[in-house]
């Protein structure tokens, strides 16, 4: 990441005679976006793990005392801390929920949506446009104000029919919290799936489905053996950018459970590090923690960059 | 597809009823905002209103300075868009149509650039708009220069990705004959290619437009104390109380947050799907 800042300086000559002076031009070109990323990209990763290895509190912060190096004190102090580890294992719980979910749901509606005429169709498309396009902020209280414990509809409802949900605090109890930021999650977060994965199936030619149908294969058999195969790389990319972002939801778990829960129950990477930081004043601890979030994000990418150099010439 | 009707009958009638579900939030929120304040707060909600009113809608807008949020998310939100259009296209064009050295390599950056959990950068981002405050004062804590340089950089890396597959698609033979007939680059790259790739140009306005109009987390941290600074997340935040919560008063903020995207993202919506899909398929 860092090298990012070679991105100005490339001055090389160009391979091909005919294009002499490319390397110039290209720098030019180059040089807004790449002082841009270099100044507030590269340099703030190398300061993040910079700070991580300092004792730096508000005295610190405010220029009042001394920095002291700690090396990896910060880093030992929070392996050895056991609401890390509760922590971690929550956030990889909450993510792999939120993924699961909407790949399924997202895939399922496509698979649905490519089988329907154009106006049901274009109904579902619709409704998941809105659901991407709302705000993290504006979706969390919708959701928030449905499972409301006294003027919610959905315990409205439940307890309508008989159920024992009279008064029941959906964001008391860990889990119910947990379900109820991954349910809003998901459906902010499917319409990316259902998109990527309807241009997929829609990509499978008519030829080899029709040829499969004239053998006589049910659609099941189609598509489990024919249609998915053929769109595993663009499954592949919808699940990776799935991970990555609900590995670092921030806004909904803030939101809908008011700063990580009742006793930071529901606090998940991003939050523990942001209350850390700016809630405790311990922004060596807080770096730390991003570094940790950082280095478990850049092994998923290098999935991704795997996955995506397998699907065919992408340079 | 050879399905039969009966099957595709039962498949329409469950897609309608998932189209509804999934757009149910929206009615419910669009709903709450215009029930008249008793009919809110009451223990037995229900799914429609007789009596629709703007009392909260006026409560926004009157009482805490609504509008002075929303033209802040506004000017941030536009600014981003204009400033990396400019500047994803043109890193798009040179990473697509220069040849130099080190060209693959900023392609893998690019991509690995989209990965950096942003949200992790907070706490030197934080400590660097207050340096950079000192130099430039519009750029530092408290003022809306901070959240533009913010997402101008974190909307890049995905805009030159998604651009560089449309100046791709421009065939080059059309470089050469604008050449042949006396086009400098410049008026080749402004003139024809920029119009050609209008459509990626509009996913790419519409990400940044939304990755900036969403954030929370940079303006809650960087909007120390200039409360006349902030944006429209921190508006809504204002009515939000645990034990006494204004509902009609967050629905209608919600409300009034969520137009502006919908109704950009309904007017695009067939040219962000060709132009999502055109990136992801690289």
């Amino acid at each position: 990441m860092v090298t990012l800042q070679e991105a100005p300086s490339v001055t090389a000559p160009a391979r091909r005679p005919r294009r002499k002076g490319d390397g110039r031009a290209a720098a030019l070109y180059l040089a807004p976006a790449g002082i841009l990323l270099a100044a507030l990209l590269a340099y703030p990763i190398y300061q993040l793990v910079l700070i991580s290895f300092y004792d730096y509190g508000q005295p610190q912060a405010a220029g009042n005392a001394p920095l002291v190096f700690l090396g990896f004190a910060n880093y030992a102090d929070l392996l050895s801390q056991a609401q890390f580890w509760t922590v971690l294992g929550k956030t990889v719980g909450f993510a792999a929920a939120c993924v699961a979910g909407s790949l399924v749901v997202g895939t399922g509606l496509a698979v649905l949506a490519s089988r329907v005429r154009s106006l049901p169709r274009m109904l579902l498309f619709l409704a998941a446009l809105g659901a991407w396009s709302t705000p993290a902020i504006a979706g969390s209280y919708v959701w928030l104000f449905l499972f409301d414990t006294d003027f919610g509809l959905v315990n409205e409802v439940l307890s309508g029919i008989g159920l024992p949900f009279e008064h029941h605090s959906w964001t008391f109890g860990t889990l119910g919290a947990f379900g109820l930021v991954a349910a809003e999650v998901i459906w902010c977060s499917f319409p990316f799936v259902l998109v990527t994965m309807y241009a997929g199936i829609k990509g499978v030619p008519d030829e080899v489905l029709e040829a499969a149908s004239l053998d006589g294969a049910s659609v099941w058999r189609t598509t489990w053996t024919i249609v998915l195969p053929m769109v595993r790389p663009l499954l592949m990319i919808a699940t990776v950018q799935s991970i990555i972002w609900d590995f670092k939801v921030f806004t909904q778990i803030y939101v809908m459970t008011n700063g990580g829960g009742v006793a930071g129950r529901n606090l998940v990477l991003n939050v523990y590090a942001y209350q850390q930081a700016f809630a405790g004043q311990e922004y060596g601890l807080g770096s730390a923690i991003g570094v940790v979030m950082t280095l478990l994000l850049l092994s998923v990418t290098g999935l991704y960059v795997r996955a995506q150099r397998r699907s065919a010439a992408w340079l | 597809m050879a399905v039969k009707r009966p099957g595709r009958l039962i498949a329409e009638v469950v897609t309608v009823v998932i189209a509804g579900i999934v757009a149910f939030p929206l009615y419910w929120m669009l709903l709450s905002a215009v029930k008249p304040a008793g009919e809110i707060q009451s223990a037995s909600p229900k799914p429609w209103t007789l009596h629709p009113s703007f009392d909260s809608f006026s409560r926004v807008l009157t009482v805490s300075g609504f509008g002075r949020y929303f033209v802040n998310s506004l000017l941030v939100a536009l600014v981003v868009v204009a400033l990396s259009l400019l500047l994803s296209f043109l890193s798009a064009v040179a990473l697509t149509r220069f040849r130099f050295r080190g060209r693959t390599v900023l392609l893998v950056m690019t991509l690995v650039a989209q990965m950096v959990p942003v949200e992790a950068l907070t706490i030197p981002l934080f400590f660097l708009m207050r340096s950079l405050g000192g130099a430039v004062p519009a750029l530092g804590l408290n003022e809306l220069g901070s959240l533009v340089l913010v997402h101008l950089a974190f909307s890049l890396p995905f805009a030159i990705w998604m651009l560089r597959g449309f100046v791709a698609a421009v065939p080059v033979e059309l470089e050469e004959a604008a050449k042949l007939d006396g086009a400098s680059r410049m008026r080749f790259t402004w003139q024809i290619l920029f119009p050609l790739v209008a459509p990626g140009l509009v996913a790419v306005s519409v990400l940044a437009f939304i990755h900036a109009w969403n954030d929370f987390l940079f303006a809650k941290t960087f909007i120390v104390s200039k409360t006349e600074n902030q944006t429209l997340p921190q508006a809504i935040l204002v009515f939000f109380k645990p034990e006494d919560t204004d509902w009609g008063a967050v629905m209608a903020s919600s409300t009034l947050m969520t137009i502006p995207v919908l109704v950009f993202f309904v007017l695009v919506q067939r040219r962000l799907v060709s132009g999502m899909a055109g990136a992801v398929k690289g």
